[in-house]
């Protein structure tokens, strides 16, 4: 199978700030790649490289079998674009968006029109089709954004952190179009600081930070990467802790690590539900005082933090108070 | 499809775009008209009383300089427009779709053309209330609203520059103010140019604002002989210069706002 986009040592500076830092990506057509990252990461910068906004300093990227500096114009005509917020005119009603974007693609006017239409009814804007996008909702307007994307049926479609700043309910609803359109075979670039959007969505999950990728795989292989099952404890003091650790002790496959504040405690552990039962047991029969107890698989949010030694939301709260 | 039919092609689709928007929100194009409507009733009627113009009504003699000063104006809102599509990522929309280059900016400067044709029928009609005639023919007074908008079209090619490069509507709006708001002042627009100091003089004389105004006059036999054309160049043959300063324009403008719209990404 032949890969749909190909980037090989990407790298762009502004000034001395370096967003991409010799960024590697190579995405099998059909397939949906997640590029996960903190704000400030490079992901929109990557996006806008792939998609011929943006020029860079140095490196070669492919999109569709097509040099994005050299083919940059044919490139524009297969692949489709939906940014971080909605780029979308307010003043326009849903179906004069979409039918000015056909236009720009050139479809001709009746396929234009026709292809609006057909892609408000696949997004369920029939309704607000004639009603200016002012009124919409978050999720309208990305809905919109995206289908302005899909108007030419490209083979390529960037989704630059598609669900940013909507409502749990809306980012459901994105999800599911999302995973409808990959099952008809598009090839996706999706950007996302959500774990759980990575998590759902990408085949393939490449983690990025200060502009290159620092690991890249299955989510499943991404969560091996950082270790397996552990058993999560909260109990009452911190006598119950010293108790703790040594009722589990038997139990624990790496070492436990304790939150003596809290009262927190985590043990590594290999073994599924019945060890969870076990555990209970164990604990009971030492009188522990245990508040709440529970067996967690690893999260991409471990994996971000194993791998880069910090957590997603924390650069992303930095970057908040810094500003 | 060439490639420029297809450029104007994509322009006229990215022109109809930014008239709905104006037919939406026509609050933009009231205020644009009426500021010059309060324009030309303060000078007429403020001014007027106390500015002469040997041979002629201080009323025919200021509409020429406030058509002029209305259409620069006018095409400030390139780029306020500019910025405010940069500022919401359309620009970056259109820049990632298969369309010519200049086609953004062919549609936005000439649906701003649009616009000012519709503020220079009202004004007209404004000036005409208050006493402005023409007292020239059908075809030259079609000549001198012709002169006015090549040159706003022109400066318009400016501000998409200006636009494209600041991405803010706010602070273009406030930094073509202070820049536009002297230049249409120190000028032949208001009051005759042969009283001003020294330097203000020269600017005036020399401002392609006089020769615009100038041309405008001329055209809509707005003169009289008791008040000649200050003797330079530009105002002895005022035509001839502003079509030579708008095609200079132009000839600058248009391919740094090309140049600026293939880099410009919103952020």
């Amino acid at each position: 199978m032949a890969d749909a986009i190909v980037a090989e040592g990407l790298v762009k500076k502004y000034g001395s700030v370096v967003a991409l830092d010799g960024l590697d990506l190579v995405v099998p057509e059909g397939s949906i790649m997640g590029l996960l990252g903190p704000n400030g990461a490079g992901k929109t910068t990557a996006v806008r490289v792939l998609t011929t906004l943006l020029e860079f300093d140095s490196g070669r990227a492919a999109v569709a079998g097509l040099d994005v500096v050299k083919d940059a114009r044919e490139l524009r005509k297969r692949i489709g674009l939906s940014g971080q917020y909605a780029a979308v005119d307010e003043t326009l009603t849903g179906f004069e968006n979409l039918d000015m974007v056909g236009r720009l693609y050139h479809l001709g006017r009746q396929p234009s029109r026709d292809r609006a239409r057909e892609l408000l009814e696949r997004f369920d804007l029939v309704d607000a089709a004639d009603r200016q996008v002012k009124g919409y909702s978050g999720g309208m307007r990305r809905r919109l954004d995206l289908a302005a994307a899909l108007v030419a049926k490209p083979v390529v479609l960037f989704l630059d952190e598609p669900t940013t700043g909507l409502d749990p309910r809306s980012r459901l609803g994105m999800w599911d179009v999302i995973e409808e359109l990959v099952a008809g075979g598009t090839t996706v670039l999706l950007t996302t600081q959500y774990l759980e959007e990575a998590d759902r969505l990408a085949d393939q999950i490449a983690v990025i930070d200060h502009g290159r990728v620092i690991a890249e795989g299955t989510s499943d292989q991404l969560k091996a990467q950082v270790g397996g099952e552990r058993l999560e404890l909260t109990v009452a003091s911190a006598r119950d802790v010293a108790a703790t650790r040594a009722a589990l002790g038997p139990l624990a496959i790496a070492e436990i690590s304790v939150d003596e504040r809290s009262h927190h405690v985590v043990v590594p552990v290999s073994g599924g539900a019945d060890l969870l039962v076990e555990a209970v047991r164990l604990l009971d029969a030492d009188a522990v005082k245990v508040l709440d107890i529970g067996l967690r698989r690893p999260t991409l949010d471990d994996v971000f933090l194993t791998l880069t030694g910090h957590s997603a939301e924390d650069e992303k709260s930095e970057e908040e108070r810094g500003a | 499809m060439n490639g420029f039919v297809e450029a104007l092609a994509d322009g006229a689709v990215v022109a109809k775009r930014n008239l709905i928007k104006v037919k939406r929100v026509p609050d933009l194009i009231v205020f644009a008209t009426l500021s010059p409507i309060m324009f030309v009733l303060l000078f007429a009627y403020v001014f007027g009383s106390a500015i002469e113009i040997p041979g002629m009504n201080y009323r025919e003699f200021l509409m020429a300089g406030i058509f002029a000063q209305t259409v620069v104006f006018g095409a400030t809102i390139t780029g306020t427009g500019l910025a405010e599509d940069m500022q919401k990522g359309i620009i970056d929309r259109f820049r990632s779709l298969p369309m010519a280059r200049s086609a953004v900016l062919i549609g936005r400067t000439t649906s701003d053309l649009l616009n000012n044709v519709i503020v220079i029928v009202v004004m007209s009609v404004t000036g005409l209330i208050v006493g402005w005639r023409i007292h020239s023919s059908f075809l030259e007074a079609l000549a001198g609203f012709g002169v006015m908008l090549l040159f706003a079209y022109a400066i318009s090619w400016g501000m998409a520059v200006v636009g494209l490069a600041v991405r803010s509507p706010e602070v273009v709006n406030n930094a073509s103010f202070i820049v536009i708001f002297p230049l249409t002042f120190i000028a032949n627009t208001f009051v005759g140019t042969t009283n001003l100091p020294g330097p203000l003089k020269a600017f005036a004389e020399w401002n392609p604002i006089s020769a615009v105004t100038q041309a405008a006059r001329e055209l809509f036999g707005n003169t009289s002989p008791g008040f000649p054309a200050p003797d330079v160049w530009p105002l002895r043959h005022p035509v001839l210069a502003s079509v030579l300063w708008s095609l200079v324009i132009l000839a600058v403008f248009i391919p740094l706002a090309i140049r600026q719209y293939r880099k410009a990404v919103s952020r």
